[in-house]
């Protein structure tokens, strides 16, 4: 997860609080969606960058996952082509073992 | 996954799109739909 991005997640989880913020991913690869949703739950695992040693514990989903909630006509010009060619199951069940794993107290 | 609309409500939503993946400003229209307030939209290259 690239540095700048770091900084404003950072930034944003301090001004309006960890519990009021969430980070929908758009990953391509199940290891890049899960190494930023480690970023943001248990800090920069790579200790490079803002957001190293700091643990903001973010709620983050990838947005395959939230298919059911989405307008399905919005999915479908959005997300659908994408869909095709991305490895969702593999996607989905590392987002889930990362939440599972640093989630909990 | 046991997650609905409500979780989202009164929530600051902060999307990283990839360029290789989903794009940063397809993923904010989806959740346009779905709820909360976009305050940081971005699309990360990882290449």
């Amino acid at each position: 997860m690239d540095m700048a991005n770091q900084a404003r997640i950072k930034e944003i989880a301090e001004k309006y609080g960890s519990e009021n913020v969430v980070v929908v991913l758009g990953g391509a690869e199940a290891e890049s969606a899960g190494l930023t949703a480690e970023t943001v739950i248990a800090g920069d695992p790579t200790y490079a960058g803002p957001l190293t040693n700091i643990a903001l514990k973010l709620p983050v989903y990838h947005i395959l996952e939230l298919k059911e909630l989405v307008d399905p006509q919005v999915y479908e010009d959005q997300i659908s082509m994408m869909e095709m060619v991305l490895e969702v199951d593999e996607i989905v069940a590392e987002m889930s073992n990362i939440r599972d794993e640093l989630m909990k107290d | 996954m046991t997650i609905d609309k409500s979780f989202f409500a009164g929530k600051k939503i902060c999307i990283l799109g990839d360029r290789d993946g989903i794009p940063g400003p397809a993923i904010a229209e989806c959740m346009k739909t779905i709820g909360g307030e976009i305050v940081f939209t971005s699309t990360e290259c990882f290449v």
